[in-house]
């Protein structure tokens, strides 16, 4: 009998919402989680404005023991699968222990830790660099952590392609489920607005320098200058479909239908990127035609070639005006290898619900990017496919189909 | 944190608090001084931690197998207040 | 794998210390000679540990280009000119696969740590800036703090268009990179995968997050014998740098192109143990599962396996541990087969080391010969398994099972074998 992957949990850590339900209904609303940098005073930083996830204290979520040795990241991605595990109503003791799994995504691991490690070991000598660098620090403290706190021995992973990270780590859940395993956590969560994340962020040259919350982020907007960076993410629980079933799962969110990542030809070559390609890929590992799709949750780099790539693979794939896209990553910042996790919790709580959320800010399109880009308010529509579009730095393009569940 | 040879398991137990949480089924008020770290929750990182922040702010050497050498908080307490009243 | 799509090793390249290039690595391996010594990467005279095994590394010599240099940390120069020798190796031509059929899969532990902390330095003035300087932040700086950037300067080399991505489970990182390339060739998903790891963790935050936890040999005295896997004096790993990239091809393809096939790579199986980040009991439980089912996945019994890569370490409880799973795994065929710590050699490279461990697999199969384990005189009573100690060994070879374990609680076995039909 052949395997399917189904998601039977969602938990989020947002900007703009802790926990699904909060996430959902601020996006809904249009309620952004975007605003001035409170961590640190930026004043003397060319970056502004952030999504923060300003409502989370780790000791209300994470235990005692967890917090000192582990990153902010971490602290998010430990309460994000929790969460997600308790609305999936499992019980991790109920499953067998191989046969449960975590695959991650990070894009840049514990940063802010990092930081504070590094300036004590350059002021103060290397004595002074803690026992817990060493597990705190690293890309698969967050994965460790998670298979750890819920007994999971199954195959782990931690997979690293910046903003695109979280499709693949759901893309490797889903052979995970395929080839035996019973239930997997996966997503992903990143949280580097330290003074050292943010500057290293800068340094990429794409980050807005805009000040008003409101309209710093505007990806397909003729004033697109540049995305507003996030923390946070989510987690989701992917299970076999049969499995799910039989235990009778509280909800199935819906079906990992398509995946697939292809990367762009080598810098100036010219030709054109990889993103097309790796959407009809994940139709075709679907077994879709474009007009199956309800809704496009686009990556929306806010980055004006990016935004006129990404519009052009959208209109070639689908026609133009063919499918209605949104970003609600708007009201968020993009959350790294957090993002696409987020965006692919809400591409299923839009099944669920039958509305799109919208795409704040943006209020008139660039030339080449006339989408039928949800504005203003959400939209009402039947949602049976959801497609999920990522891109990370250097090159990497996913896609993800998601399909309602009978 | 105390300073001069007074280091009190008052004192070690902030730094336990600080350096590595509590577990959660644990009371450190309760009486603990002879309860191992392990028991209490505490790996051999959180111990080597905790080694560590003493080492640095008390000036005390504390040894590399801190966590067999000195199983307790009251072995640990009464090792550092030993060697800050030398 | 119920599946007829194969996967074999038809190009390797090998950046490890003691010499640069597959050729000096394995020269190194046969001889039994060690690359550890006293670390001059960076000041570490005030470490716990100032021991390293360093790549004699000149990335003008290896080819690299002034721009290439400028923006690629040391782990992604190591990891370029690995898949490049690796390319050459497989006479793979570009344009022979179509780009979009090309996968990367790329593992590394720490990424651009050595970067990032350099950077750090300069632009928080010494430590002393918490809001560090952004005015004096270089370009490529982001290409640091996100790894992935590396796993894209071998897609650029590779030319490859398929899927790429960067596998981070700390010190398996090589050995799931590997196993992820194979995954994509198995799943259909790519033709050619140029899969690997790298990692450069000689840097002074790295080395000093081990000194905290005691993990690394403090034998300052004597470098040269400091990496002792299984040997009773052993006191902690040396922390190693390098990288090994591979092409993997699908087997019938590297047929019909007639490739030279080093071997075929048969099963790949993690496990995790879900006890402690750093912690590993005593019994191998959860690597013992993960070589079991590694060799179910290649269709290989205990008694087919001719040689065992040992992760060996050289900490205690590392030795023990994987000691126990092999003995759980394996049975009594354990006490039969070789078993050797390469890491006694070059060090413990993190991420890295499980793909150069695959390396010197591939190689132990072409050329029939064990590399040994050195430094090992006094045996540790609690591992009483044939180690290879100081000397190489001609020995048939078909099956070979190499291991990783990692912090995370990571247990990754592969299983890979002299291709059938040669």
């Amino acid at each position: 009998m052949s395997r399917h992957a189904v998601i039977t949990g969602i938990g989020v850590t947002a900007p703009n919402g802790l926990g699904t339900e909060a996430y959902w209904a601020a996006t809904l609303e249009g309620r952004s989680g975007i605003g001035p940098i409170s961590r640190f005073d930026p004043a003397g930083y060319p970056v502004r404005v952030a999504g923060e996830v300003s409502d989370f204290t780790a000791a209300e979520h994470v235990p005692s023991r967890l917090i000192p040795q582990t990153d902010n990241w971490t602290h998010l991605g430990l309460t994000a699968a929790a969460w997600a595990l308790d609305d999936a109503g499992a019980d991790p003791a109920a499953f067998p222990e191989y046969e449960m799994a975590v695959v991650t995504a990070s894009s840049s691991g514990g940063t802010e830790f990092g930081q504070r490690e590094i300036e004590r070991l350059w002021t103060k000598g290397p004595s002074w660099v803690g026992a817990y660098q060493s597990i705190a620090w690293f890309y698969a403290a967050t994965t460790g952590q998670i298979s750890i706190r819920h007994g999971m021995r199954g195959s782990c992973g931690v997979v690293c392609a910046e903003q695109a990270g979280a499709l693949d780590a759901v893309g490797q859940a889903r052979q995970l489920i395929r080839t035996g395993t019973r239930l997997v956590v996966t997503g992903g969560a990143d949280a580097s607005l330290c003074p050292y994340g943010l500057t290293a962020q800068y340094s990429s040259g794409r980050l807005s320098q805009g000040d008003d919350p409101g309209r710093a982020y505007l990806p397909f907007d003729v004033g697109a200058a540049g995305y507003v960076p996030g923390e946070g993410g989510a987690m989701l629980v992917v299970e076999n479909a049969a499995d799910a079933h039989a235990r009778a799962a509280p909800v199935i969110y819906g079906e990992i239908a398509g995946y697939a990542a292809t990367f762009d030809p080598r810098p100036g070559s010219g030709r054109e990127p990889g993103l097309r390609r790796a959407m009809e890929l994940a139709l075709a590992d679907a077994g879709l035609a474009a007009g199956g799709v309800d809704v496009v949750f686009a990556d929306a780099a806010g980055v004006p070639e990016l935004d006129l790539q990404e519009a052009t693979a959208i209109r070639a794939v689908f026609g133009p005006d063919g499918v209605p896209v949104t970003a609600p990553k708007t009201m968020t910042g993009r959350l790294y290898a957090g993002g696409a996790a987020l965006d692919l919790a809400g591409a299923l709580l839009a099944i669920r619900d039958g509305v799109i959320p919208p795409t704040a800010g943006v209020t008139e399109l660039a030339p080449g990017c006339d989408l039928d880009l949800v504005r203003g308010a959400a939209r009402e529509a039947r949602v049976g496919t959801a497609m999920v579009v990522a891109r990370g730095y250097g090159g990497f393009n996913a896609a993800i189909v998601v399909t309602k569940t009978d | 944190m105390a300073q001069l040879g007074s280091f009190t398991l008052d004192d070690l137990k902030e730094v336990m608090r600080a350096c590595a949480g509590v577990t959660e089924s644990v009371d450190l008020d309760s009486d603990i001084a002879d309860v191992t770290f392990e028991d209490l929750g505490y790996d051999s990182l959180a111990v080597l931690e905790m080694a560590a922040k003493l080492q640095n702010h008390l000036g005390v050497v504390i040894p590399d197998d801190v966590a067999e050498q000195l199983p307790t908080p009251r072995a640990l307490a009464e090792y550092v207040n030993v060697r800050l009243a030398a | 794998m119920v599946n007829d799509r194969r996967v074999v090793i038809t190009g390797i390249g090998v950046t490890a210390p003691g010499g640069i290039g597959t050729k000096a690595f394995w020269e190194l391996l046969t001889a039994g000679r060690t690359a550890t010594r006293t670390i001059t990467l960076f000041d570490a005279s005030g470490f716990r540990s100032r021991i390293g095994a360093e790549c004699d590394f000149d990335p003008v010599a290896e080819g690299l280009s002034p721009q290439e240099i400028r923006r690629m940390d040391r782990a992604a120069q190591f990891g370029v000119v690995c898949a490049r020798e690796a390319l050459a190796d497989s006479g793979l031509e570009e344009g022979a696969v179509p780009p979009e059929r090309i996968g990367v899969s790329i593992g590394s532990a720490v990424g651009c740590t050595m970067g990032l902390e350099q950077e750090y330095v300069v632009l928080s003035d010494g430590g002393r800036r918490w809001l560090v300087d952004p005015a004096y932040a270089v370009r490529h700086l982001y290409g640091y703090m996100v790894p992935s950037t590396m796993a894209c300067e071998v897609a650029w080399a590779a030319g490859a268009e398929g899927p790429v991505s960067l596998i981070s489970t700390g010190c398996t990182a090589g050995l799931d990179a590997v196993g992820n390339g194979c995954q994509l060739i198995w799943t259909g998903r790519a033709d050619v995968v140029i899969a690997g790891a790298t990692d450069a963790p000689l840097s002074p935050i790295t080395a000093a997050c081990f000194d905290a936890i005691k993990a690394t040999s403090p034998n300052n005295d004597d470098p040269a014998h400091a990496s002792r896997p299984f040997d009773a004096d052993r006191d902690g790993f040396v922390l190693g740098e390098g990288a090994a990239v591979f092409v993997l091809e699908e087997r019938e393809a590297a047929r019909r192109r007639g490739a030279h096939i080093y071997a075929e790579i048969v099963g790949f199986a993690g496990r995790s143990n879900a006890y402690h980040m750093t912690g590993l009991k005593p019994d191998g439980r959860e690597m013992a599962e993960a070589i079991r089912q590694a060799m179910h996945l290649g269709r290989v019994d205990a008694a087919d396996i001719d040689y065992i890569n040992a992760h060996g370490s050289g900490t205690k409880q590392n030795d023990r541990h994987e000691t126990a799973a092999f003995k759980r795994a394996l049975g009594r065929r354990a006490y039969e087969v070789p078993v050797s710590s390469i890491k006694s050699m070059i060090g413990h490279s993190l991420g890295a080391i499980g793909a150069i461990e695959v390396a010197a697999c591939a190689l132990a199969i072409e050329h029939q010969v064990v590399p040994p384990t050195a430094n090992l005189h006094t045996r540790d009573p609690e591992c009483d398994l044939d180690y290879v100690p100081l000397t190489a060994r001609e020995h048939p070879i078909d099956s070979v099972l190499s291991v990783g374990s990692g912090f995370g609680g990571f247990q990754t076995a592969m299983v890979i074998v002299r291709d059938r039909a040669a």
